[in-house]
Order: C-alpha cells, then structure tokens, then sequence
C-alpha cells in the first residue's frame, strides 16, 4: 500500500490584494510513493515543485483533489489530524531553517523527539550523533543556529529532520549548500531511511545525487494548466 | 477524542458595535491556538468572554471537566467558575501587575493557588515555589522578594509560575511578550512552548505579533472587525492565506 | 428618676439589633450588617459593643465590664456607670456573679459558664481587611469560601520573620466555614473561644455584628509544620503567682525594674484571697 498517494491534486492562488489575479499553478496531479521508495520532483525553476511538495506537508491547502500520507487525506482532515501526523508520521525537510531564537543547537535538533514525548537525556544523544555525522562541531552544539553559516544551519535543518524515524520524509534541496564530505553524509542518511521503509519524496538539483538515492522522477510540469508557457 | 474546549456562537455587542460574532471552534488537549487581529478586531474580547471575564450576548462555552464531563462554563455558578480558574484555568495577563500581588512575595505569589485549594504546609509550599522559580529560570534566591523588585520579563515569567502551579490544562494568553524587550521575548516564547509540551498544556493566545504565534501556536484564528476572517493550520495560514486581509497582514510584517 | 429608655437604646433599635444578633447565631462567624446608632461616646470607644449589651440586658442582669481584663480602667468604669445610670441593673467586678460581661481585648481566666454571654468590643470586624481593601472583594471571598489570601498572609509572616508574627486579632475558622477576626484579644486566648458561654461581637464603627453560639469548634489558622501556640510571657504573676494567666508587663521605676501581673484583676484577686502569694504579692486583707 502506498505511503503517499496524490489524486486529481489542483492549486491555484488567488491574490485579493493585487487587483484578484488568479494564478492556476497546477492541475490534476497524480503519483504515490511506496514506503522505501524515494521520488524525485523534477521541472523547470517555477513550475511547482516545492507548491506540490508543501500541499504534501498540509503547509498549502491543494484547491482540488486528495492527499493520502498513511492514509489520512489531508485535504479534509482536521487540524490535529494533520498536527498528529507532522509528530509521529510526516517529516519535512524545508530549504530554509526557522527556529526560536536564542534556543541552543542541541536543543533544536532534539525538538522533534521531545514532542513525541521522548526523555530529553535519550533525544539530546541522539541528536548529538546526528550532529556529529554531519561534522558540526560540539562547541556549536550550545549556541543558538541563527548565528551560523548557510551550509551549517542547512545541516542542523537535516539533522533536526533525520531525528526521528519518520515513515515519509519530503526533503526540498537536502544537498544544497553542501561539501562533497557532508553531502555524501546527507545520501547516506537518506539511503538509511530508505532502508528502513521510509517513502521519500525529494527535490534535487544535484543530478547525480538525484540518480543516487531516487528510484523515480516525476515531472512537476506535466501538471501544469494546458496552455502554459 | 472529546475536545478540551467547544466553544459555539460566542457573541459580544457594545450596544451598537460588534466585540465579536458568531466564534464557533474546537481545542482538543496539547493544542495551542493564536487568535490574531489587529486592535478593534475583537481578539481581546473574545478571549474574555472565553475566559469568563465578560459575559458573552449569546453562545457556548464548553469545557471538559475533570469531575462533570462538559460543562457550559457561560451557565455555571460563580463559585464553580471562580475555582474552575484557581485550578484548571490560567490567565496570563499582558501586564504582569495585573495578574500578580505586588505587595506578597514570589513565593506568595507561586503559594497562592496552592494555599487556595487547601495546601495547608509550608515547607511544601516553600518547596514547590522553589521548583517553579527554577522552572521560570528565577533565582531561587529572590523566592521573598516582591514582583516590584523585578525586571519586566521576570515579572512575567513569575506570573507564569504561578498560573502553572496548579497544574492547569487550558492557559489564556494576553499579549504574553507585549511590552518585552525582544531579547526577553525570545527566552520566554521558549519557557512558554516547553512547559507547553511537558504539561500537555492546551492554550488560547491572543496576539497581534505574528511571529510570536508562528513560533507557539499549532493552529491560527484571524479576525478582523470581530469576525473571524480565516482558521487553520498556523503554518498553513500564515505561508497560504486565503482571505484577502490574512493575505494583507502577512505581507506587511516587517522583515528584518 | 431615670430618663433614658431601658439601657439608653429605644425599643425598635434593641429588636433591630436582636435580629441581627439571632442572625449571627444562626450564621456563626458571619458578619451581619447593622444599623449602628449615634451614641454618646465618640467612635472607637467601644460603641459597638455598648449597643449589644443594650440590646441584651435585661433588669435582672448583672454586668460586669473589663478593658484589657480590667475592671477599674477609666473606659471600663464609665461604660459600668453608663449602665448603672440607663438601665439601673446591677454591677459587679467579679467575674464569679456576671450574667453579662462587656469585654475590650481580654476574655476572661475564669470558665465561663452557660447562662453568661461574653460581649466583645470590635474595632474592624474584617480579617481579611489588611490584605484586600475593597469591602466588594471580602465580601465575595466570605461567601465563597475563598481563604487562601488569608494563609498568604501568615506565609508571608513565616518566610519574613521564621514564625506566624500575629499576636493578637488573630484569625480563627468558625464551625469550618467562616473565618473570623476575634477582635484584638492576645493569641493565647484564641483557646478559651470555645467556650460554654454565648460570645457576641459588635463594631459600632464598622456597623456589623457577629456571634458564636456556645460550645462552636473554632480552629486558629496555621500550618501543619508551623502549628498555631497560644503563647504568652514566660513568667508566673508576681501578685498570685498564677502561671497559666495571661499577663501585663508593668514597668516599676527608671532603672529598667519590672513586674508581671495577671491583666484579669478579678482573677488576682480570686487567686490571692484563696492565699496564693506572688513573688511581690502581699497577704489579701
């Protein structure tokens, strides 16, 4: 059964303040994704790619059609449904970090674990390994992220996404801003969870990478509205 | 799973003018949600008619007791009403002297509930204003000095402690970081969404600043001239708002 | 001749007053409201309980009155004459022959017995006055039960001064549901509250009455580590030699010379006529 399924999955944006402009982005989108399976959404700069892959995580509402994670359609799901599964089922690596200020590295990256009620001791081990995997120095561990370099906050963002073992993970540019040591860190993280069952819907630019670790391309633009550029 | 809160139809006139109309939602337990709105948009007055300051014109406010089940909180008693707020209830006000004795110590004031619901010990009571002083991050030392001595954000932070010590589920929020410095509203946002998770809190906070609600609330309420305009996932609100006035709040904060 | 009513107070206002003295019998501790009349002795010289004896009295009564437990005060000696002159009953220092006694801040060594009454002079009848201003707020708080302040307050006094520093007035919980200012009587009379004897309390003032039937539980607040101790001065009289009295201390001279003395002179008196002899006592007459 798949982990994630999409049907007949439209958006369109409608911008009251700027003068009502309606603009359709996609239409009739269709894939799933099979646990241990990762996709790949490919397609030019604009054409939805990470539209498609936030209507996934419930951060865009899809105007038309279903969206299926472990069953649960998130288009008609209640808020603490979709609050539920974010917790325990659907992790989502996003391209820019966002934290509480001043809140110590270690303490970001444990956050995921201690929502599901883990013991602080247990999260803050786990998240000092995955932190050490991904070569941020224990000095940094104290310090709030927001002071650090791009690649830096891009490898607690990860860090913080791999903490718990989620069984869809949507990951857009993991390798972004990345070195060859930490970007080979980065597939292997992702090749774990695949190994464990994870269904895996990613963005990548890499297209080596994106050879690597994905089983599948989907070509957003194949949803676009017939007639578009 | 029943809901912590259903609150249906809850309006409030000023004579002639809207407070707010027609509020209809459900909190479930450890759910967080900010209601939004600029001032005149009835956020404040919805608060307090949830929270029983004000009576409501019309509507429901259910909340799911521990010894009753659901009880409309609109139709209660007085005197349940008013222990229903020492014990399951908390109000953080926006000012911390009005939600605080400035004239009793910190631990007077942390005791209080406690002393309230029949804590008869004082070396119990001592102790435990000691374990919520560290808590809030006050020095332990200053459990006998009065809340005039205070900062501000210690103020507030032991105003906290003592709407906490009892062990509430339902907290209502006032503009908690209003009038804080940013670099104090930071570290308190922090305390507020850890004893949120450790206490399985579920809370109502109403605030004008979006930034605080996307950092503490899991779901949204934005009103305008006392209607709620549009509700949801906070994220979900703030980064795909669908009303136009949702759509103009968030493109007019201020990036820095 | 005597021209004034019956204890000076006119028919319609001594039944006004038994209302709401049977009210406050009825609702121990509770504070009635009264219409305090003009009487002729300014406010805060025990208006209050002048017109609850008055309302009481009745010319079969004998009435005893004290002020700090004694009976020759200046206080004490004209409220006895008020009486003898309005109301022409009969007077008396000893405790022993009292129906009623009229008492400002002491109550008595001696075990009062069933049909006396014990009427108390109240200055504010509120306990919870000092810690919450608004008579709108303690009203609620009385009504609904709601007394945490009141132990707020002798927390504080713990965590300020390592011990409940209250040493009179202090606050009692009456048939466990009203809490209530004894009026300014030394803590360790608190004990002797309960008692056989009827105990009314008026605050001319303030204009409220309340009561306490005989044989009430009373329970001094406290905390369970820190109990209530109805504590008093570590000496014996140096008249009688009582031990368990309560006692004055009375400066003797300009060299710092001291001595201690029951404050109930009848009690003294009882005690040295029966041959008990202080450290500075003499020999009774």
């Amino acid at each position: 059964m798949a982990m994630i399924e999409l049907n007949g999955v439209a958006k369109t944006f409608v911008l009251h303040n700027q003068g009502g402009a309606v603009i359709e982005v996609m239409r009739d989108a269709e894939f799933s994704v099979a646990p241990g399976e990762c996709v790949a959404l490919s397609g030019a700069s604009g054409a939805g790619k990470s539209t498609l892959m936030r209507m996934i995580y419930g951060n865009y509402l899809a105007s038309a059609g279903q969206i299926r994670v472990a069953g649960v359609d998130l288009v008609q799901a209640e808020p603490r449904e979709i609050l539920a599964l974010r917790r325990e089922t659907l992790g989502y690596v996003s391209q820019f970090l966002r934290v509480v200020p001043r809140v110590p590295t270690l303490q970001v990256v444990a956050e995921p674990l201690l929502t599901l009620g883990v013991d602080a001791e247990t999260a803050q081990v786990r998240a000092a390994d995955l932190l050490r995997r991904l070569r941020i120095p224990e000095p940094l561990w104290g310090l709030s992220p927001t002071t650090f370099s791009g690649g830096e906050q891009q490898r607690v963002n990860i860090a913080r996404g791999f903490a718990h073992d989620y069984p869809a993970l949507l990951l857009d540019e993991p390798t972004a801003s990345l070195d060859a040591k930490n970007r080979r860190t980065v597939l292997d993280l992702i090749l774990d969870a695949k190994a464990r069952g994870a269904a895996i819907v990613g963005i990548f630019h890499d297209a080596k990478a994106r050879a690597e670790v994905c089983d599948r391309e989907i070509d957003v633009s194949e949803f676009a509205p017939r007639g578009a550029a | 799973m029943t809901p912590l809160l259903q609150v249906r139809d809850i309006s409030k006139h000023y004579g002639a003018r809207i407070g707010c109309t027609d509020v209809g939602f459900d909190l479930y337990p450890g759910e967080v949600m900010g209601i939004v709105g600029e001032s005149g948009s009835g956020k404040s007055t919805l608060l307090n008619c949830l929270a029983g300051h004000l009576p409501p014109d019309r509507g429901e406010v259910i909340f799911d007791t521990r010894a009753d089940g659901p009880v409309d909180t609109v139709t209660m008693s007085e005197p349940a009403r008013r222990m229903l707020a020492r014990t399951d209830w908390a109000f953080v006000h926006q000012h911390a002297r009005d939600g605080l004795r400035m004239t009793v110590s910190a631990g007077g004031n942390i005791g209080e509930r406690l002393m309230a619901v029949g804590t008869r010990h004082y070396g119990d009571i001592r102790s435990r204003a000691t374990d919520w002083l560290e808590r809030v991050e006050i020095d332990e030392n200053r459990i006998d000095d009065r809340p005039s001595a205070f900062s501000g954000g210690m103020q507030q932070r032991l105003q906290i402690a003592r709407n906490l010590v009892t062990g509430p589920r339902l907290v209502f929020m006032d503009e908690p970081t209003g009038g804080l410095d940013v670099s104090v509203q930071a570290r308190l946002l922090d305390l507020v969404r850890g004893l949120v998770r450790e206490m399985g809190l579920s809370a109502l906070i109403v605030t004008h600043d979006l930034a605080v609600v996307r950092l503490l609330a899991d779901r949204l309420m934005v009103m305008k001239d006392g209607h709620v305009v549009e509700a949801g996932l906070t994220d979900q609100v703030l980064d795909d708002p669908q009303h136009g006035y949702t759509q103009l709040l968030v493109s007019s904060v201020l990036q820095v | 001749m005597n021209e004034y009513n019956f204890a000076y107070l006119d028919e319609q206002t001594k039944r006004m007053i038994r209302r709401a003295i049977l009210k406050g019998l009825a609702i121990p501790g509770y504070q009635v409201p009264f219409a305090s009349r003009e009487m002729p002795m300014p406010y805060g010289w025990g208006t209050g309980g002048v017109q609850v004896s008055a309302a009481t009295l009745t010319p079969d009564d004998t009435l005893k009155v004290i002020d700090q437990g004694a009976d020759d005060t200046t206080n004490a000696v004209s409220i006895r004459k008020f009486f003898e002159r309005t109301a022409g009953i009969e007077t008396t220092e000893e405790t022993e022959k009292a129906t009623v006694i009229q008492t400002r801040h002491r109550i008595p060594e001696q075990k009062l017995r069933e049909d006396q009454i014990l009427v108390y002079q109240v200055p504010i009848p509120e306990p919870l006055r000092f810690l919450e201003p608004r008579e709108t707020e303690t009203r609620k708080m009385h009504s609904l039960e709601e007394y945490g302040l009141m132990h707020v307050k002798l927390y504080e006094d713990i965590s300020q001064h390592g011990q409940i520093a209250t040493s009179y007035a202090y606050p009692v919980r009456v048939s466990e549901r009203y809490v209530m200012d004894p009026s300014p009587i030394p803590k360790f009379d608190n004990p002797k509250l309960e008692m056989d004897a009827i105990q009314l309390f008026g605050a001319g003032r303030e204009q409220r009455i309340y009561a306490v039937p005989p044989h009430t539980k009373l329970v001094s607040l406290d905390f369970e580590d820190y109990p209530f101790e109805a504590s008093k001065a570590d000496h014996a009289c140096d008249l009688c030699g009582a031990q368990d009295s309560y006692l004055d201390e009375l400066i003797t001279d300009d060299q710092g010379g001291r001595m201690f003395v029951c404050s109930d002179t009848d009690y003294c008196r009882c005690r040295r006529e029966a041959g008990h002899i202080g450290r500075l006592g003499v020999p009774a007459q």
